[in-house]
């Protein structure tokens, strides 16, 4: 160890930072003038890996190493041109988690497309020729490469710099990002502008892919994974600030450098592994920066919309009438009967009742989405906390089902309590980025301490006894809690608290003259939403006989929100009809189907593009032809 | 009897000063314009009054209440209604709804989840939206309204609470010339009715010297003139303040 | 009322599709359907072998009558890494398509869930790629099998070479979650006991995936130790291994690695692959076990390639389940879960049985040094070690078991 040790460290964690850099700038610049969440944006990390790989491969000699990093960016900006060309395009003026769900469906997309030309073996490959050795520094050898990456990243930053401020395009780019209204008055074709922006994201990921070879594998993680530190990155900086994703690249990889210089971290009786620690680092990081910066560590708060919010016709709502009570009865009744068809149809009842849980999950999402305007990217947490309470409740201590429904509803409000407060001080994005941050630190916490309700393996033993132990009576037990949600839900949408709620998302410095608390609001909010999440998770947990860390993570937390955007934010009813929709396809595709995901995202794009507002528009559109015709 | 003192403000923002040292009263059931060019502070000192903004320096008492430290919502509580330059109502309701929510808010209901809003004090929302002339567009998605009438429902909602004081942020912004006598005689007749009082700012001049009772003149952050239209009129010190030289109020007025 | 109607009919025509993708699937009575429920999406480096390792054996099964005249048929799913999903992709199996048995998982947590789900619905489990002794032990039940040789094993198997080796100062690696953690537990629980001066000065758990490999290896040659233990695979061990040899960690050290010899994870180093260290896992090149050369033949001519360690569970998976149902002469699955315990089962590298104290097999691995072979990484100086020499006591065994039975 020792002081010479940490420079070290520190030099490694420049390394680190660069690479991170890369990876953040492209996500940064497109978020600023787009303002797309580009979740795709790993992926073009990705196929500038693997292209730079094969280049090298093809060639045969390591000395093409330099030519395919270009080849590599250029590679993943004909694929971003591609993407934006066919597919962002179309849905600039939509919703913009609209936007983030189709470019999550490239990323699975292209995952599966990954798969199929580079098969599934993680490609090691060469190292980089001229730098393949180590320089002496401080007694210890220290790789070449990485003090070529030092250098870099601030290359890299300094020459976007002088692109954004040196050029015509670049003035533009500044200008978009400021103020994109201004711009497209000024008669720039934004289409061109945008087309541009996102292709050079594309080049400089494609780039930072190609850099990464020489230190790691190509493999298939690799999109997830930096797709997430991307993020990170950008919303610690400031979105769209340059400058701002460099320094938080820095003081995230400078964080785990110290981190694993000190090793462990020895207080009083207490010793505290810090390279534990390196699991939440980066969340942690965001977590404390957005609490005490909310607009990240160069951000400026954004500008307010001319209007407050893009409002569409789809977020007027009306209690249901007649034909849609007639469409709620029949739902009602189809899921009553299907255990009763159990002979012909075995796995009808298996189905639905995951279908049920699901609806719930994504209708108690779609309360804090929709009414509350709060994109939450964290709900899974909740889901969790209510499963991990019940699962205690049933299997450390074999209490009744009864009771754990009712602590599984306590632990997903207690957790909702503490995050939600910290949440709602934030709104979009950021509001975002800090639930998925929190949900991370959650799900690392239960994913890595053994201690705490077993680590990665979880608790089992956790099945429905007594009065609802079996199949049928407990299909019915999450039909009623289904109903009694659904009616809560549905109650509280038209209860004054809803008025209020989607008051404050339309436009919260007016319901804040009117004298309400906003943030009060969009706090009970979480709670109440967290309540419907934490009854679902309790009873997934209870249909399982299990539970396990996985039901905290990230993915589920997105699909709740492909779910929720599937069906239509807005639209009563949306979030089951998208959780109806997506359970069934994700089942029905993703038993044998090599590229299930591809398949997936392929149906997903689809729907995007046929109906924009989610599926419960088809109903709204029949309607509206019913209206014209009489 | 004095509803609202304001005393001794002052606002920086870094380094820049807004407002210095300013000091007025508003009497009861009076309406008070609030002007200046550009850049006078006009907009700092109605963010201080209704809460957006904390001031520096000095005080703002409201029927003796200090406002300062309070949040907008808590002084709206005290009875201060307010409306904006440019409307904000909530898009994805009804023009009764826009209402609704207000009274709702007024009797401390937001928190109650179970009782039905559809129809909560529908007659009293039906009532306020007929004092506007709006009744027969209460069931309108208020995104879907003209202008002037979103300007009318806004005043519909600032009345909601009875408010004795109303403050009104460039009521006339972004109107034409008939909508706007129009809406400043509504808001006349509600304060004559009502016997509030009413503080706003305004850019026409018209609507200032044929609508409001007396005038607080500010400049470069300083209150300059205090009075009656008459007197603000004659004022030499406003008129080169405001204009430079020469321009008289009227013509101004008849420009814009 | 007329939209209405078309509103019933739609929903009507939507049940029908419905119901198609949801109806029975005929069950012949001359075939013995099982379950395969794994993570084959998110491990297809692994997963591509393990289904080559059971069509192999389907093939020879089949082809040679089947059992008992029965053709042995399985239906694959996929679990998505995910409990959840792996346990209602069992309910599916089970109540469609009438499974008499469910085998596979990769996950441990997923294992763990299916084993639990196994006892509560009497169905039998034998799990074949997890590596968790959990499943076995503290929550063992009667139904639930296990194939592998776990971490139990193969630590044991590694702590017994480092006690040979000597060394004083250890150094450990490990992905931060139960497979590692327990790893690096008894690996250093063992070595203490075998060698009570030993040390461990250096102690990194990285996030799963997402290794700084960078800042781990300069840490660990802070700490100046004589040896590393290292639990890394996959993305991670490649990423460890280039930054260390660039480092010049591994100079003058001896390094042990836990599956680190298995091809999977071997081969993907290529020209980077270390020299010498000692590692458990599959030997394919050298081993001279008789039924292996012949597997090797087959394997190699069906496929075109050689096998990993995953073709061997997969194989072994068939091998097994044709064994118990033809011992049980029934698909009754307490007559086969009995026929379970006990049951031998011949394999590529040798017999082996699954014991009725635990329900685990007796399958073991290799430890060996690894070495740059003409077309890659290669294992050398390997011996298969048997799995029944490397577990913990009966007793401790019995007593983990009863306290969940």
């Amino acid at each position: 160890m020792g002081f010479s040790g940490l420079i070290v460290q520190i030099l490694n964690g420049f390394a680190e930072a660069s690479s991170l850099f890369m990876i953040a700038a492209g996500l940064s610049i497109i978020f600023g003038v787009t303002r797309i969440v580009n979740f795709a944006h790993g992926s073009f990390f990705m196929i500038g890996a693997y292209v730079a790989y094969t280049v090298v491969e093809r060639f045969g000699d390591p000395m093409w190493f330099w030519p395919g990093i270009i080849i590599a960016a250029v590679a993943s900006a004909l694929v971003g041109l591609m993407v934006e060309l066919t597919l962002l395009r179309r849905i600039y003026r939509a919703p913009e988690l609209t936007q983030l769900l189709a470019t999550y469906a490239v990323m699975l997309i292209v995952q599966d497309l990954v798969l199929y030309l580079w098969g599934p073996v993680p490609l090691l490959g060469p190292r980089a020729p001229g730098l393949e050795g180590a320089v002496n520094i401080l007694g210890r050898q220290f790789p070449t490469y990485s003090l070529f990456l030092i250098v870099a990243g601030p290359l890299t930053l300094a020459a976007l710099w002088a692109l954004v401020t040196r050029t015509r395009w670049g003035r533009l780019v500044r200008a978009a990002t400021q103020d994109r209204e201004m711009v497209s008055a000024l008669g720039i074709n934004q289409a061109w502008l945008f087309t541009s922006i996102f292709v050079l994201g594309a080049f400089v990921a494609g780039m930072g892919g190609a850099l990464q070879i020489p230190r790691e594998p190509a493999s298939l993680e690799m999109d997830v994974h930096a797709i997430t530190s991307a993020f990170v990155v950008v919303v610690v900086g400031g979105l769209g600030s340059l400058p701002g994703a460099f320094i938080a690249a820095i003081l995230v990889a400078q964080v785990k450098a110290v981190c694993l210089w000190i090793g462990i971290l020895e207080i009083g009786p207490f010793a505290i592994s810090l390279s534990k620690f390196t699991i939440v680092v980066e969340f942690v990081v965001m977590a404390v920066v957005l609490i005490f910066r909310p607009y990240g560590l160069m951000g400026t708060r954004p500008a307010l919309l001319r209007h407050t919010r893009n409002l569409t016709s789809s977020m007027l709502i009306a209690p249901l009438r007649a034909r849609g009570w007639i469409l709620a009865a029949i739902i009602l009744v189809a899921f009553a009967i299907v255990p009763q068809l159990r002979g012909s149809f075995p796995y009808m009842p298996i189905l639905m009742l995951e279908i049920i849980i699901m609806v719930m999950f994504a209708t108690s999402l779609q309360l804090l989405m929709g009414p509350g305007g709060m994109h939450s990217f964290g709900h899974a947490a909740y889901f969790g906390l209510g499963a991990y309470a019940a699962a205690a409740i049933v299997g450390y201590w074999n209490l009744p089902l009864e009771l754990a429904l009712v602590v599984g509803v306590g632990g997903a409000v207690v957790g909702a309590i503490v995050l939600g407060w910290f949440s709602v001080r934030l709104s979009g994005v950021y509001l975002a980025m800090l639930t998925l941050a929190f949900a991370q630190i959650v799900w690392a916490v239960f994913y890595q301490f053994e201690g705490l309700a077993g680590g990665e393996n979880g608790i089992t033993g956790v099945w429905p006894e007594g009065l609802f132990g079996g199949r049928d009576a407990f299909y019915y037990l999450a039909v009623g809690c289904l109903i009694v949600s659904l009616a809560f839900l549905y109650r509280t949408l038209f209860s004054p608290f809803g008025y209020a709620l989607r008051a404050a998302r339309d436009s919260a410095i007016r319901a804040e003259s009117i004298g309400m608390d906003v943030s009060r609001l969009q706090w009970q909010s979480f709670l109440l939403a967290a309540s419907v999440a934490g009854i679902a998770g309790a009873l997934y947990a209870l249909s399982k006989g299990s539970v396990s860390p996985e039901i905290l993570s990230a993915s589920r937390s997105i699909e709740g929100l492909v779910m929720v955007v599937l069906g239509g934010e807005y639209a009563i009813g949306g979030g089951m009809l998208g959780a109806v929709v997506f359970v069934w396809l994700r089942d029905t595709i993703g038993y044998n189907a090599e590229y299930w995901r591809a398949v997936l995202g392929v149906i997903t794009i689809f729907l995007l593009l046929v109906l924009p507002q989610g599926l419960a528009s088809l109903l709204r559109f029949t309607e509206s032809l019913k209206r014209a015709k009489e | 009897m004095t509803l609202l003192t304001v005393q001794n403000v002052g606002k920086s923002f870094g380094g820049v000063r807004a407002n210095h040292d300013i000091s007025f009263a508003l009497k009861s059931g009076e309406l008070l314009a609030l002007i200046g060019p550009n850049g006078a502070g006009k907009s700092t000192l109605f963010n201080i009054i209704n809460g957006q903004t904390n001031a520096d320096t000095g005080s703002v008492r409201f029927e003796g209440t200090e406002l300062s430290g309070l949040q907008p919502r808590q002084i709206w509580r005290l009875g201060v209604g307010r409306t904006f330059q440019v409307a904000f109502p909530f898009g994805s309701m009804t023009a009764i709804e826009n209402v609704q929510v207000a009274l709702m808010s007024r009797d401390r209901k937001i928190f109650n989840f179970w009782r039905w809003g559809r129809n909560y004090c529908r007659d009293e929302a039906l009532g306020l939206l007929q004092r506007v002339a709006l009744t027969d567009q209460a069931e309108k998605p208020c995104n879907y309204m003209a202008y002037g009438d979103v300007k009318r429902l806004e005043l519909a909602v600032a009345l909601a609470n009875k408010p004795r004081l109303l403050l009104m942020d460039e009521p006339t912004a972004g109107m034409a010339p008939q909508e706007r006598n129009e809406l400043m005689a509504l808001t006349k007749r509600l304060v004559l009715e009502d016997g509030l009082s009413v503080l706003f700012t305004e850019h026409s001049m018209d609507v200032v010297f044929a609508y409001s009772d007396r005038i607080v003149v500010l400049a470069r952050g300083e209150l300059i003139a205090e009075g009656s239209p008459a007197e603000v009129r004659a004022n030499a010190k406003v008129q080169e303040v405001y204009f430079g030289t020469g321009n008289t109020f009227e013509t101004e007025g008849q420009a814009s | 009322m007329t939209i209405r109607l078309k509103h019933a009919l739609r929903g009507s025509m939507l049940g029908c599709a419905l119901a198609l993708t949801l109806s029975v699937s005929a069950n012949a009575q001359d075939i013995i359907k099982i379950g395969e429920v794994s993570s084959f999406t998110n491990f297809p480096d692994h997963m591509g072998h393990y289904k080559n390792g059971m069509d192999l054996a389907l093939d020879e099964i089949n082809g040679a009558g089947g059992v008992d005249g029965k053709q042995l048929v399985f239906v694959t799913r996929d679990d998505k890494a995910t409990a959840g999903d792996a346990i209602r992709a069992a309910e599916e199996l089970v109540a469609r398509e009438q499974v008499d048995a469910i085998t596979g998982t990769f996950l441990s947590s997923v294992a763990l869930a299916m084993n639990e789900w196994a006892k509560r619905n009497e169905v039998l489990f034998l799990a074949t790629m997890s590596l968790s002794d959990k499943m076995i032990w503290q929550e063992g039940n009667r139904y639930g099998y296990r194939l592998r040789a776990g971490t139990f094993t193969q630590s044991a198997i590694l702590a017994e070479k480092a006690a040979e080796l000597g060394k004083k100062r250890w150094a450990l690696v490990y992905p931060n979650y139960e497979f590692g953690q327990l790893a690096a537990e008894n690996f250093k629980r063992m070595l203490t006991e075998a060698q009570p001066d030993v040390e461990f000065v250096s102690e990194h758990a990285t996030p799963l995936g997402r290794i700084e490999a960078g800042g781990v290896a300069q840490a660990m040659i802070d700490a100046q130790p004589d040896a590393i233990f290292s639990v890394l695979f996959g993305g991670d061990l490649l990423k460890f291994v280039r930054a260390g040899t660039t480092q010049g960690l591994f100079e003058g050290r001896e390094v042990l690695g836990l599956t680190t010899g298995e091809p999977e994870n071997l081969e993907p180093l290529g020209a980077d692959a270390p020299e010498g260290w000692w590692v458990t896992g599959y030997d394919w090149t050298n081993t001279d076990i008789p039924a292996h050369k012949k597997f090797l033949a087959d394997y190699q001519e069906r496929f075109g390639a050689h096998p990993g360690i995953s073709a061997i569970m997969g194989y072994t998976t068939v091998k097994t389940m044709a064994a118990a149902f033809d011992k049980a002469d029934s698909t009754e699955t307490e007559a086969v879960v009995d026929a379970m315990a006990g049951l031998e089962v011949e394999m590529p590298w040798g017999t082996i049985s699954y014991r009725s104290l635990d329900n685990q097999s007796t399958i073991g691995s290799f430890l060996g040094r690894t070495a740059r072979g003409e077309n890659g990484p290669v294992l050398v100086d390997a011996v298969y070690k048997n799995g029944e020499d490397y577990q913990p006591t009966e007793e401790m065994i019995s007593k983990w078991r009863a306290a969940t039975e």
